[in-house]
């Protein structure tokens, strides 16, 4: 993907016949193959109609737009439409279909033989994580949730290069939307598409967007950089307004926990004596010792109850909550402030790797 | 009820058996006036539709003219048809035709209009050509509410076959007159319960047309 640019809008214009305030006024924006762009502003900044001339659902009024190099207005419609893949918020499956012949729509349309089809179709169900019982089911059977996973197939079929993503999970349940956010983000990564989402969502855009543009009313983009840059350094009053508060906790969400420096805690193994490990809670200035037998994480005692007794007979409560070394620092933040010491314990496969305290978390991103 | 002068029961069988082949004839008789004054209507209907389509403006007089003429009562219309193409078939299909025009145009209009933008959005952006995307959307997508269409207007047909009557027509209508003329119950009552019958057969066919070619919106159901 080393820069090399799939998607580019120069001097985009676009007037509404009827209106005369341009709803996109002069907008250029580079997407680089195999990135997720996400498009993000208040209503009226032009995000949908800015992704609609992508594929020509709305024709811009001036300026060029380009595909892989070659000029999006020098083919016919529907055949740049069959090589970009589309997904809209009310989904639009189509009601008389199958799920099976919704999903093979666009091979069908390029005429593939059945026989593919019904392999990509095939696959493609299980990439979605939709039931193969469904293929034969029409649209309205189905939960809004299996509608979106199906919609997103039915874009992906024809393995086009570019993707075009209109507020996709904006229609279903907050519940359903958070797993379908996590599997799209899982999914990019391993199909690598060049994608352009729209979203009002500013958690989804800091999430899947790999860069995010924030607009402003009429297409004006206030900042186009990586979510992390966006939230570290907003580029003016208005991106910053816009970001709203905790833009801190939005930040912690995108670092990963080998962002801070894991420190290895008053954690001692059960082999010592109950002399050193009074040592070790002192020199931490803590009231509570965490116990481990041979690296692997067994849990926490008061330090009241260390004593004369060997460690290895005292009975340690778990921690309630463990991250892996992949999870995020929010999450980091979530554990410090539930748990009793007050510390975020990081375990890989039940061994203990270090614990994060809120000075760790808080150096995490300053940094 | 009273019966006016009649000591024979209300049914005579035997005249209905004597009279098989006739109801058979008028059955028949019937059915071709109902199909081919529904079938040219839907003809017309689907000119008339696209045209309405295209050209948003034509919608409002083409209602207007045809629900004028879905207002002219029947036997009014056969009796101006006269001096313009006589007293015949000819007369009796134009004005049962044009009866159906205002029913099919507007459910044909009204169906098409009723697939979802977000269809018709997705279909665009899968890269169906227009007329691609008429043929195997819009149409599909409108058959349940064009059929529903259809089937009022058969429906309303077979009713205004009867009055055809006057015109020497009539399907089943020719007993009703001929009964009531002789006040003989058993014609009347023949000629009423079979164009009953033939309406409902009709009215439970096109349902079931409607459930076949249209599995998807049932199953949601």
């Amino acid at each position: 993907m080393a820069g090399e640019v799939m998607i580019r809008l120069e001097n985009v214009r676009k007037v509404f016949p009827g209106t005369t305030r341009a709803a996109v006024t002069d907008l250029s924006l580079d997407v680089l193959r195999g990135e997720c762009v996400t498009l993000i502003g208040p209503s009226g900044c032009g995000k949908t109609t800015t992704l609609k001339m992508i594929n020509r659902i709305i024709e811009p009024t001036s300026g060029r737009i380009e595909i892989d190099g070659r000029d999006a207005m020098a083919t016919p419609a529907h055949e740049l439409r069959r090589s970009i893949g589309y997904v809209i918020q009310q989904i639009g499956l189509f009601p008389h279909r199958t799920i099976a012949q919704n999903i093979g729509t666009v091979p069908a349309l390029l005429g593939w033989d059945q026989k593919k089809i019904d392999e990509r179709v095939a696959e493609l169900v299980e990439v979605v994580g939709l039931d193969a019982e469904m293929m034969t089911r029409y649209p309205l059977e189905l939960s809004g949730g299996q509608q979106q996973r199906a919609g997103v197939a039915r874009a992906l079929a024809a393995d086009p290069p570019v993707l075009l993503m209109d507020e996709p999970f904006g229609a279903v349940d907050p519940i359903v939307r958070k797993r379908l956010q996590s599997e799209f983000h899982e999914l990019q990564a391993r199909l690598g598409r060049t994608v352009v989402f729209v979203t009002h969502d500013l958690d989804e855009a800091i999430l899947l967007g790999d860069r995010m543009v924030v607009l402003n009313i009429g297409g004006i983009i206030e900042q186009y950089d990586t979510p992390e840059k966006v939230l570290a350094e907003p580029a003016n009053d208005f991106v910053e307004r816009f970001l709203g508060g905790e833009r801190g906790l939005k930040r912690l969400a995108l670092l990963p926990i080998s962002k801070a420096h894991l420190e290895p805690g008053p954690f001692v193994d059960i082999s010592v004596t109950p002399d050193e490990a009074r040592r070790v809670m002192t020199q931490h200035g803590v009231d509570w010792l965490g116990l481990l037998d041979s690296g692997r994480l067994l849990g926490w005692v008061d330090g009241t109850v260390v004593d004369r007794t060997p460690l290895r007979d005292l009975k340690p409560r778990p921690f309630l909550v463990t991250l892996r070394s992949d999870s995020y620092l929010r999450t980091a933040l979530d554990a410090v402030v539930t748990s009793h010491a007050r510390v975020a314990v990081v375990v890989e496969d039940g061994i203990y790797r270090g614990m994060l305290d809120l000075d760790a978390i808080a150096e995490g991103i300053t940094e | 009820m009273s019966v006016v002068g009649q000591a024979s029961p209300l049914i005579d069988w035997d005249w209905i058996a004597r009279n098989v082949g006739e109801i058979t004839d008028r059955t028949w008789q019937h059915l071709s006036l109902t199909a081919v004054s529904v079938g040219i209507g839907l003809v017309i209907s689907v000119g008339m539709a696209i045209v309405a389509l295209r050209w948003r403006w034509a919608y409002t007089p083409i209602t207007w003219v045809t629900g004028l003429l879905y207002t002219i009562p029947s036997l009014a219309l056969f009796a101006l048809l006269v001096p313009v193409v006589g007293l015949n078939a000819t007369n009796a299909v134009i004005a049962l035709t044009s009866y159906t025009l205002l029913i099919i145009i507007r459910n044909l209009v009204a169906g098409i209009d009723g697939v979802p933008d977000a269809v018709l959005e997705a279909a665009d952006g899968m890269g169906y050509t227009r007329r691609a995307r008429f043929w195997k959307m819009e149409v599909p997508l409108a058959l349940p509410v064009i059929i529903a269409g259809l089937r009022i207007a058969t429906v309303t047909t077979v009713g205004l076959v009867t009055v055809t009557a006057v015109l020497g027509l009539g399907g089943y209508g020719y007993f009703i007159l001929r009964g009531l003329n002789t006040f003989f119950w058993t014609q009347i009552l023949v000629g009423v319960i079979l164009s009953v019958v033939l309406a409902t057969v009709l009215d439970i066919a096109f349902l079931f047309l409607q459930r076949l070619l249209s599995p998807w919106a049932r199953r949601a159901g």
